[in-house]
C-alpha cells in the first residue's frame, strides 16, 4: 500500500487563471526518500501545501496511508523552509509544540519526550536554551526534532537546508540520511539543488514543466548508506548533468 | 543597577546643570509668583505635603488608575476583535483613528457639564486620550504574528484559540508593554487636564487653585508630583516587562 497517493489532483490559485497543479497523479511507497526537484516558483511547494492541508485541491483526491486526508489532522509532519522556532519559547518548549497541540500528555511527559527527541538529534542539554543561542544547523536539527514529535510516518521537508552555509548544509545532508535510515520514515524533500537531490534520494521526482501534470521519477543508481564520495562516480555525474539540462530548459534568464 | 547609574550619569549631570541655571536665573529675576526657583518649589512641596499627599495625589491616582483600567479593557477588546474579524476591523479601525482628531482638551469642558465635578468626567478624558495608542499598538502586535508560524501550528492541528494563545499573545506582549508605557504618562496628563477644567480635588485642581492665588511655587509643586508619579509608574511597568518579556525583535 502506498503511504501517499495523488489521484488526478488539481489546484488553482485564486489570482491565477490556470491550474498550477493539473490532474497530477503519483504515489510514494513507505520508507522511501524522494526529493521533489524543480526550479523556483514551479509549484513544488504547492504540492506540499496540498498534502499538509493548508490548501484544498480543486479536484481529485489525496490519500495518506490509504485514507483520504479531508477532515483529518496530524497525518504528516511538515517542516518549513525557515526553522520557525518561536523566539519566546525555550528550545525544549518549541520541540514539544506538536505534543502540546495534540494534547493528552502532562507537562512533565512532554518535557521528557522533547528532551529525548533533542538528544536523538544531537542537541542533548539544549532544552533550556532560547533559539537565539543556537547556530543555524542546530536550529534546523531542533526543528527536525519538533517535526519528529508530530509522530507521523510521512515527513515533508521543504528546502530545510537552503538557508545554511555550504559546509553546514552538506553535513546536515549526511546527518539527515542517517536519521532516515535509523527512523524508518518516509521522507519527501523539496529542493532546487540538483546535487542535494541526487545525494539524498532513492529516486528524484522532477518537475519538468509548470503547470505540473506529471512528476518524472528518476531512480538514483547508488546504494545506501552513501557518502559524498559516491557523487564523483561517472554515472551519478552524468545523471546530475542530465538533470541540470532538464531544469535549465525551464529557466529564462 | 550600578551599570544603569553609570549609563545615565551624563544625563543626570546635564539635568543638574539645567536646574542650577534655573535656580540662578530665577534668583536673578526675583519674581517667585511667576518663576519660582527649584529650591522654593521643593520647600513648597514640603510645606503642602499634607493636602498634596493625603488628598490630591490619591484623587488624581484614582482617576488615572480607573481610566487606565477602562482603557486597557476597551483597547484590548477592540484590538482582539479587529484582529479576529475583517468586518469588525473595517468597521472600527477608521473610527478609532478619527476619534484621535477630536481635540480632547477642547471638548473636555462638555464632559464636566455632562458628568459633573465628580471623577467620571476626568476618567472620560483619560480614557479618550489613552485608549487609542493601546488599541492600535496591541492590534499591530497581534498582526505581527508571522503567517508561517500560524500555518505551522495549523499543520499540527491547532484550533484558532490555540493559535491565539500560543502565537498571537506572545507576539503582542512586547507591543502591549510599549502601549502601557506610553499610556501611563498620557493618562496622568488626561487626569490633570480634567481636574484643571473643573473638580473638587486632585493635583490638577490644586495647581489651578494655587495659580489664582499667584503662588508660583504652589503651581509647580503638584506638577513635580505628577511627573514623579508618572515616572514611578512607568518604572514599575518596565520592571514587569523585564519579568515577562524575555525576547524582543528577534525574527
Amino acid at each position: 500500500m502506498s503511504i501517499l497517493e495523488f489521484d488526478k489532483v488539481s489546484y488553482q490559485y485564486p489570482s491565477e487563471d490556470f491550474d498550477i497543479i493539473d490532474a497530477l497523479s503519483f504515489r510514494v511507497e513507505p520508507g522511501s526518500f524522494h526529493c521533489i526537484l524543480g526550479v523556483s516558483g514551479c509549484g513544488k511547494s504547492t504540492i506540499f501545501r496540498l498534502i499538509n492541508g493548508l490548501l484544498s485541491p480543486k479536484a481529485g483526491e489525496i490519500k495518506v496511508g490509504g485514507a483520504p486526508i479531508a477532515g483529518r489532522k496530524r497525518y504528516c509532519g511538515y517542516m518549513p523552509q525557515k526553522d520557525l522556532l518561536f523566539p519566546w519559547r525555550t528550545v525544549g518548549e518549541n520541540v514539544a509544540l506538536p505534543l502540546e497541540v495534540a494534547g493528552g500528555l502532562s507537562k512533565a511527559q512532554r518535557q521528557e519526550r522533547a528532551e529525548a527527541a533533542l538528544a536523538e538529534v544531537g542537541l542533548a542539554g539544549c532544552a533550556g536554551k532560547l533559539p537565539g543561542e543556537l547556530s543555524g544547523g542546530m536550529r534546523q536539527r531542533a526543528a527536525f526534532a519538533r517535526t519528529m514529535l508530530t509522530g507521523s510516518d510521512l515527513l515533508l521537508l521543504d528546502e530545510p537546508f537552503s538557508a545554511l552555509d555550504f559546509l553546514t548544509r552538506i553535513s546536515m545532508q549526511e546527518w539527515l540520511l542517517e536519521q532516515w535510515q535509523r527512523l524508518n520514515k518516509t521522507i519527501l524533500f523539496i529542493t532546487h539543488d540538483v546535487e542535494e537531490a541526487v545525494f539524498l534520494s532513492s529516486s528524484v521526482l522532477v518537475v519538468e514543466h509548470t503547470p505540473i501534470r506529471t512528476l518524472t521519477e528518476i531512480p538514483i543508481p547508488a546504494p545506501f548508506p552513501r557518502d559524498r564520495a559516491c557523487l564523483g562516480r561517472p554515472e551519478l555525474v552524468e545523471l546530475k548533468e542530465r538533470l541540470i539540462t532538464l531544469l535549465r530548459k525551464q529557466v529564462r534568464p | 543597577m550600578k551599570k544603569a547609574c553609570k549609563a545615565n550619569l551624563p544625563a543626570l549631570i546635564f539635568l543638574f546643570a539645567l536646574l542650577l541655571l534655573w535656580q540662578a536665573g530665577a534668583m536673578e529675576m526675583d519674581a517667585a509668583y511667576i518663576l519660582p526657583t527649584p529650591v522654593q518649589i521643593l520647600q513648597r512641596l514640603w510645606e503642602l505635603r499634607e493636602p498634596l499627599f493625603l488628598v490630591h495625589l490619591p484623587a488624581t491616582m484614582t482617576v488615572t488608575g480607573i481610566g487606565l483600567v477602562i482603557s486597557l479593557a476597551l483597547g484590548l477588546a477592540l484590538a482582539v476583535a479587529m484582529d479576529a474579524s475583517g468586518l469588525v476591523r473595517r468597521m472600527l479601525y477608521p473610527l478609532v483613528v478619527v476619534s484621535q482628531t477630536i481635540p480632547t482638551t477642547a471638548i473636555a469642558p462638555l464632559f464636566v457639564l455632562w458628568f459633573g465635578y465628580g471623577i467620571w468626567s476626568k476618567v472620560l478624558v483619560t480614557v479618550l486620550i489613552t485608549f487609542f495608542p493601546i488599541t492600535i499598538t496591541v492590534y499591530d502586535g497581534l498582526r505581527s504574528a508571522k503567517v508561517e508560524m500560524v500555518e505551522l501550528l495549523q499543520t499540527y492541528g491547532a484550533s484558532r484559540r490555540e493559535i491565539f494563545k500560543k502565537i498571537k499573545t506572545p507576539c503582542a506582549l512586547p507591543y502591549f508593554f510599549s502601549a502601557v508605557k506610553m499610556a501611563v504618562p498620557m493618562s496622568v496628563i488626561g487626569a490633570a487636564i480634567g481636574e484643571w477644567l473643573g473638580a473638587k480635588s486632585g493635583l490638577g485642581y490644586f495647581s489651578r487653585r494655587m495659580m489664582t492665588q499667584l503662588d508660583g511655587a504652589g503651581v509647580f509643586a503638584p506638577i513635580v508630583l505628577l511627573a514623579a508619579a508618572a515616572m514611578l509608574a512607568v518604572g514599575v511597568v518596565a520592571l514587569l516587562e523585564r519579568r515577562f518579556v524575555r525576547w524582543r525583535g528577534e525574527s
